[in-house]
C-alpha cells in the first residue's frame, strides 16, 4: 500500500467542439457533446444548453441520470435554425445576421439535440400557453390532495403550477379513480391517483437498478403504474423512486405521514453503513431524524443510495444509548456516573505512568479520520500496538460495499491498522495473556468477539471504553466515554477508493456524550503535552500537514463532495 | 365520367378468383419478382454503375408513389432516408395493422388478393436489401393472419420466399405478427415497439426514426399494405407509366372506402385526384347517392381523424389556367378532386382514403362524442396532453350527448382539442383526436351551442326535490 497522497488530478479532457446558440436572445457557447444519462458523449440537447445558459426548462420525466422518455411534454420550446436558401446558404438579414427560420412545430429540450446557430425560446407565450395547457392536463385527474400528501412543499406539480398554470379549474367532469395505498413493495406505497406517469421510477428500476419490475398496465388516462403481477417491488434501490417521484405517487413507508417537509432542517452528511460513502441530507426536526436522501456527489454516488443504508439511521435514537461518562470504583465496585473531567485526568494520570509497550489500542474504523488521528498521536507517545476491526458482507454492483465500516482506508492512512484490518489484533491477544500490555483502549468495538474475551480483559489493569452502543465490552470496562453518532458531529471519512468527504452535524448527541474528537483532544493533550486544534477544521488541516496520506489538503478544500487520495 | 381504374383490386371479386398461390400464378403473379430479380447492373452516363435495387428504388422515385397509410408520404424518399452504412441489417414491415375507423381496403388485399402484397413486399424488400420481414397485422383481423400464414408457405414452397430465391442467391424470409388490438399499433413506432414485445408507445423522434434507429435499433422502412402492392405494379409498367396515372404529384390509384349514409357503401379503386368526392358520393358507379329525402350534412373525407367538411363548404383551389399560370378556383366540398394535395387545400386531408358520409339525420353532436370514445379508449396514455385531453374531450361530449350539455361547452371543447395537437404529443394521435373536435365544432357550432342551452332550460325547468344534488360532473363517468 502507498501511503503517499496525492490531491486528485482529472483527466485532460478530450477537447470537444463548441458550438454558439441562443438562449432567449442570450448567445452561449456549448460542447456540441455532452455525457448523456451513462456518462456517454452525444450530442447536447436543448435542455442541457438552456441549464448551461443558467435558464429553467421545467420538465416532469426527464432526469439527467435516466434514458430520456420525452412523455411529460412539461419541457416543449420553441426554436428555429439558421434559414437556407435554395443554394443550401445561409440566409442572410439586411444587418448581416443569419435569418432564422423559426420552427412551426415546438420541440421537447430534453430529447432534441442543438445545432449551430439555433436559437431556443423559452419563454414566448406559445411556450407559457403549453406548458399552462399541460399543468391542467396533469391537474385534472389529480386528487389535488396536497394538506395531507408527503410529497407537499417538494412537490413539481405544486412548483410548477405556481410558475406556469391557472388559479382556477375549468374541468367540469368527473375524476378518473385510480388505485390508492398501493403496497408495490416492502418500502413503498403506491397513490395511482397522484401519479403523472412520468415513468421516471420505471426507467430507474429497470435501468439503473437492473431489476425491471415496474410497468405501467391499462391504457389512456386510466393507465396505472404496477409491478410485475404477483411480485413485489423489492430491491435494495426501491427507495430512489421517491426520491425522484416528480409528485406524491411514490412514498416511502418509513417517511410517509411522518413530517411536513417545510419543519425539516437539512444537514450535508454521509451514510456511514459501508465503505462506499454515499453523499446524504440527513433531515431532522428538534434533535430528531426523519430521513436519509442522497445527495449527489457524481464522484461516489451520483443521485442514488440503498435502502439498506437509507433505513441505517434508527439506531442513533435507541433509548440504551450511552449517555453517561462511567468509572469502575475501587475493588469489585460496579461502573458509576462521574464527569468528563474527573474520568479524563484519571485516565490521563494512567496513561502518562504507563510504560512504553504496555498500552494497546483497538479503534475503529467507522470513526473519523480526526479521530483516528488524534488516536495515532496516543499511540505514538504510548508506543502502542494498534488495530481496527473488520467488517464485512455482501457487495453489488451498484452502490454498496463488502466493507461495512465507513472508514477502513482512514485508519488505514493514519496508521491505526494495516493493509490487512484485524492482522494485530491476536498478538494484542497474546500481549494481554503474557502481561505485557496493562492498558487497552478500545473505541467503538466489541473486542470480546475479536478474539479477546472476558478473560484475557479481567487480566488488565485498565481498560478504557468509548463506544455509542452498550456491549460486553462496554460492560468490562474501566472507564465509559459514551461518544457520538456521525450525525451528531464532524468529521471525514476515506471511502474505499480514497474519497476524502466531510459530514456535518445534524442532531445533538444524548445525555453527557460527546463527539470523541472533542475528548480525544484533551486526552492526547494531557498525555502528550502538546496542545493542538479545538476545532474540527483546525484538526484536520493539522493532519493532513503531518499525515502524508492526506498530504495537501484543506477542510475547505474538501468543499461538499470530497476530494480522492491516492489509496 | 368518373370510372373505376383497378389497377391493384384488378382480380379481387373476379368471379372464381381465390386467394390462393395457383390462382395468382394463372393471373400473371410474380412476374414483377421476375422482372424485377432479372434486372441487370446499368452504366450511367457519368460512368458510375446503379445495382438493380438501385434501379428499382429510382423507379419507385419516378413513379411517385405516395403512402397509402395515411400520411401521404413520398414513398421514394422514405426508403432514400434509410441508413445503409451503418453495417445493421435492415427490415421491412408491412404495416397491416388497418384500423383507422372507416377504412377496410387493406383488409380486401389481404383477404382476397394476398400473394399481390407479398409479391410487392418481395420485391420492395430486394430493392431495399432487406431480409427480413414482417407483415404486422391487426389483432382483429385474423382471417386475414390466416390467409397471410398459408400464403407465405405457398410461396416458401414455390422458392418465391426463404434461401436462394429463384435461384438468384437472394434469400428472404418473411413472417406475419399479429396485434392485439390496439389502434396506436398502426403507429410506425408504436408497431415497432409492439413487435419488439413492449407496449406499444411511440417512439420520440429525434433520435428513434425508424429509417436509421428502427426494429431493435436497426433501419427499418414501415409501409402501408397498398403502398407496397403498388410497388410490384410499378416494376411491372415502370415508374414513368405509373406516374402517368393520377395527376401531377398524386399519381397512381387509391381504393377509397366509402361508408356512411349512401346507398352504395364500398371500396372503389379510383385513380388518384381523377374523381371528386360528389362523385365518389352521388355516381352510380359508387356511392350512388344519399337514401332517398336525405340531404348531404358532412363528410369525413380521409378515415376518422380528418377534418370534417361540411355540405356547402366552398374553397379556393389553386389550378392551372389555359396559360398554366397558378389561379385560385373557388370550389365547393362536392367538387373536390379526391386527392392528397386538393384535400389539403381544404384544410383537411385524404388521410387513408376512407370517406364517412353523414345525412341530415345525423345528430351532430353524438357523432362527435362517437368519435371521441374511439380515441378516448385508444390513446396509449404516453404522453400528458392525448392521454389526458382525448378522455376529457370524450367525457364533455358524452355528458352533451346524454342531456347535461352547457352553452359554454363548444369553447370549452375547442379550448381542450387546442392544448393538443400540433407537436405538442409524441405521435399524431394527438392531431388524430383534436382534429374532430376542432373542425366539428368550428364548423357545426350552432349546434353545439343550441344543444347546451336546450340542456340547460330543460334543468331549469326540472323540479329540485328538497335535499338533492344533482352534481353535472356525475352525469356520466
Amino acid at each position: 500500500m502507498s501511503t503517499t497522497a496525492t490531491i486528485e488530478t482529472k483527466p485532460a479532457a478530450p477537447a470537444i467542439e463548441k458550438i454558439k446558440v441562443k438562449v432567449d436572445g442570450r448567445e452561449i457557447e456549448v460542447p456540441k457533446l455532452m455525457p448523456d444519462w451513462t456518462g456517454k458523449l452525444t450530442p447536447t440537447t436543448m435542455i442541457q444548453a438552456c441549464e448551461l445558459a443558467k435558464t429553467d426548462v421545467p420538465h416532469y420525466c426527464y432526469h439527467p441520470k435516466l434514458p430520456i422518455a420525452g412523455n411529460c411534454r412539461m419541457c416543449l420550446v420553441e426554436f428555429g435554425t439558421p434559414a437556407l436558401g435554395p443554394d443550401r446558404k445561409p440566409v442572410l438579414n439586411p444587418d448581416g445576421t443569419a435569418k432564422i427560420a423559426k420552427s412551426p412545430r415546438p420541440a421537447i429540450a430534453c430529447a432534441t439535440p442543438i445545432s449551430p446557430g439555433m436559437e431556443i425560446y423559452n419563454n414566448t407565450p406559445t411556450v407559457k400557453q403549453m406548458r399552462e395547457g399541460v399543468l391542467e392536463f396533469l391537474l385534472i385527474n389529480h386528487p389535488l390532495d396536497c394538506p395531507i400528501c408527503d410529497q407537499a412543499g417538494e412537490c413539481k406539480l405544486q412548483e410548477y403550477s405556481v410558475d406556469f398554470g391557472q388559479s382556477t379549474s375549468r374541468f367540469a367532469e368527473a375524476k378518473v379513480h385510480k388505485p390508492k395505498a398501493v403496497d408495490l413493495g416492502p418500502r413503498i406505497m403506491l397513490d395511482d391517483e397522484r401519479c403523472i406517469l412520468c415513468t421516471r421510477c420505471v426507467r430507474f428500476t429497470r435501468d439503473v437498478a437492473g431489476d425491471d419490475k415496474l410497468g405501467i398496465v391499462n391504457r389512456g388516462s386510466y393507465n396505472t403504474i404496477a409491478a410485475y403481477p404477483g411480485t413485489q417491488f423489492d430491491n435494495n434501490y426501491t427507495l430512489n423512486t421517491v426520491d425522484i417521484c416528480p409528485v406524491g405517487a411514490l412514498t416511502s413507508k418509513d417517511f410517509r405521514f411522518q413530517m411536513r417537509v417545510w419543519f425539516l432542517k437539512e444537514t450535508k452528511s454521509l451514510c456511514n453503513s459501508c465503505g462506499t460513502g454515499c453523499n446524504v441530507l440527513v433531515s431532522s426536526r428538534e434533535e430528531k431524524m426523519y430521513r436519509y436522501t442522497p445527495r449527489e456527489n457524481d464522484a461516489v454516488n451520483g443521485p442514488w443510495m440503498c435502502d439498506a443504508g437509507r433505513l441505517n439511521y434508527k439506531w442513533v435514537g435507541r433509548s440504551d444509548r450511552l449517555k453517561d461518562v462511567l468509572m469502575r470504583g475501587a475493588g469489585q465496585g460496579g461502573l458509576v456516573k462521574t464527569t468528563w473531567l474527573t474520568a479524563i485526568n484519571d485516565i490521563s494520570d494512567k496513561l502518562k505512568r504507563a510504560p512504553a509497550g504496555s498500552v494497546a489500542i483497538v479503534a475503529s474504523a467507522r470513526q473519523t479520520n480526526e479521530e483516528l488521528y488524534l488516536l495515532a498521536k496516543l499511540k505514538a507517545n504510548l508506543g502502542a500496538l494498534s488495530d481496527s476491526v473488520e467488517h464485512t458482507g455482501e457487495a453489488d454492483r451498484l452502490l454498496v460495499s463488502a466493507d461495512k465500516n465507513p472508514n477502513t482506508n482512514g485508519a488505514r492512512l493514519n496508521g491505526i491498522c494495516y493493509t490487512e484490518i484485524g492482522s494485530n489484533l491476536p498478538q494484542i491477544a497474546q500481549g494481554i495473556q503474557s502481561g505485557n500490555i496493562k492498558t487497552l483502549i478500545v473505541f467503538g468495538e466489541d473486542v470480546t468477539t475479536q478474539g479477546i474475551g472476558a478473560d484475557l480483559l479481567a487480566k488488565l489493569d485498565t481498560l478504557i471504553v468509548s463506544n455509542i452502543l452498550p456491549n460486553t465490552t462496554t460492560q468490562l470496562a474501566h472507564y465509559v466515554l459514551p461518544g457520538a453518532a456521525h450525525v451528531e458531529k464532524r468529521g471525514s471519512f476515506t471511502n474505499t477508493k480514497g474519497r476524502v468527504q466531510k459530514f456535518m452535524k445534524a442532531v445533538e448527541a444524548p445525555g453527557d456524550a460527546r463527539a470523541e474528537w472533542e475528548f480525544l483532544h484533551d486526552l492526547v493533550h494531557n498525555v502528550t503535552g502538546k496542545n493542538g486544534y479545538v476545532t474540527i477544521e483546525g484538526l484536520f488541516n493539522q493532519m493532513a500537514a503531518e499525515v502524508p496520506g492526506f498530504a495537501g489538503l484543506t477542510w475547505a478544500g474538501l468543499g461538499d463532495t470530497g476530494v480522492t487520495v491516492t489509496i | 365520367m368518373p370510372q373505376e381504374y383497378k389497377l391493384i383490386l384488378k382480380h379481387v371479386d373476379e368471379p372464381g378468383y381465390t386467394p390462393d398461390i395457383d390462382c395468382y400464378l394463372r393471373h400473371g403473379g410474380y412476374e414483377g419478382l421476375k422482372k424485377a430479380l432479372a434486372i441487370q447492373p446499368k452504366e450511367l452516363p457519368d460512368g458510375k454503375k446503379a445495382s438493380p435495387q438501385e434501379q428499382i428504388r429510382d423507379d419507385v422515385k419516378l413513379s411517385g408513389l405516395r403512402g397509402r397509410g395515411g400520411a401521404g408520404f413520398s414513398c421514394g424518399l422514405k426508403w432514400s432516408f434509410v441508413d445503409r452504412r451503418s453495417g445493421k441489417p435492415i427490415y421491412l414491415i408491412c404495416n397491416a395493422d388497418e384500423s383507422e375507423p372507416g377504412t377496410f381496403k387493406d383488409r380486401q388485399i389481404m383477404h382476397k388478393d394476398p400473394h399481390q402484397l407479398i409479391e410487392g413486399m418481395i420485391i420492395s424488400c430486394f430493392a431495399n436489401d432487406v431480409h427480413l420481414a414482417y407483415i404486422y397485422i391487426r389483432g382483429e383481423m385474423p382471417e386475414g393472419a390466416k390467409i397471410l400464414i398459408k400464403a407465405l408457405a405457398e410461396a416458401k414452397a414455390k422458392n418465391f420466399l426463404g434461401k436462394n430465391i429463384l435461384g438468384t442467391g437472394y434469400d428472404l424470409e418473411m413472417y406475419v405478427h399479429r396485434g392485439a388490438g390496439a389502434y396506436i399499433c398502426g403507429e410506425e413506432t408504436g408497431l415497432i415497439e409492439s413487435l419488439e414485445g413492449k407496449r406499444p408507445y411511440p417512439r420520440i423522434k429525434p433520435p428513434y426514426f425508424p429509417a436509421v434507429l428502427g426494429l431493435w435499433m436497426c433501419p427499418t422502412i414501415v409501409n402501408n399494405v397498398e403502398t407496397l402492392c403498388n410497388v410490384k405494379h410499378i416494376v411491372e409498367m415502370g415508374g414513368a407509366e405509373f406516374a402517368r396515372l393520377g395527376t401531377p404529384n398524386n399519381t397512381g390509384t387509391r381504393i377509397v372506402s366509402l361508408s356512411g349514409q349512401v346507398k352504395r357503401p364500398g371500396y372503389y379503386e379510383i385513380e388518384v385526384g381523377k374523381a371528386t368526392i360528389g362523385e365518389l358520393i352521388n355516381d352510380p358507379k359508387f356511392g350512388g347517392g344519399l337514401r332517398d329525402g336525405r340531404k348531404l350534412k358532412a363528410i369525413i373525407p380521409g378515415g376518422s381523424s380528418s377534418k370534417v367538411l361540411k355540405a356547402g363548404e366552398k374553397f379556393k383551389l389553386k389550378k392551372k389556367d389555359a396559360e398554366g399560370k397558378d389561379v385560385l378556383v373557388e370550389t365547393d366540398m362536392l367538387d373536390l378532386p379526391y386527392d392528397f394535395d386538393s384535400l389539403a387545400q381544404a384544410g383537411t386531408m385524404s388521410g387513408s382514403s376512407a370517406i364517412i358520409v353523414m345525412d341530415d339525420s345525423v345528430d351532430i353532436v353524438g357523432a362527435l362524442a362517437n368519435l371521441s370514445e374511439f380515441y378516448a379508449h385508444e390513446s396509449c396514455g404516453q404522453c400528458t396532453p392525448c392521454r389526458e385531453g382525448a378522455l376529457w374531450m370524450n367525457k364533455a361530449l358524452q355528458r352533451m350527448a346524454h342531456g347535461q350539455g352547457r352553452a359554454g361547452d363548444a369553447d370549452y371543447l375547442v379550448k381542450i382539442a387546442d392544448n393538443i395537437p400540433g407537436g405538442r404529443t409524441i405521435c399524431a394521435f394527438g392531431e388524430a383526436c383534436s382534429w374532430p373536435v376542432q373542425s366539428f365544432v368550428a364548423k357545426f357550432k350552432d349546434e353545439f351551442v343550441a344543444k347546451g342551452v336546450a340542456d340547460e332550460a330543460r334543468r331549469a325547468k326540472e323540479v329540485a326535490v328538497p335535499g338533492e344534488t344533482k352534481p353535472l360532473a356525475a352525469a356520466h363517468h
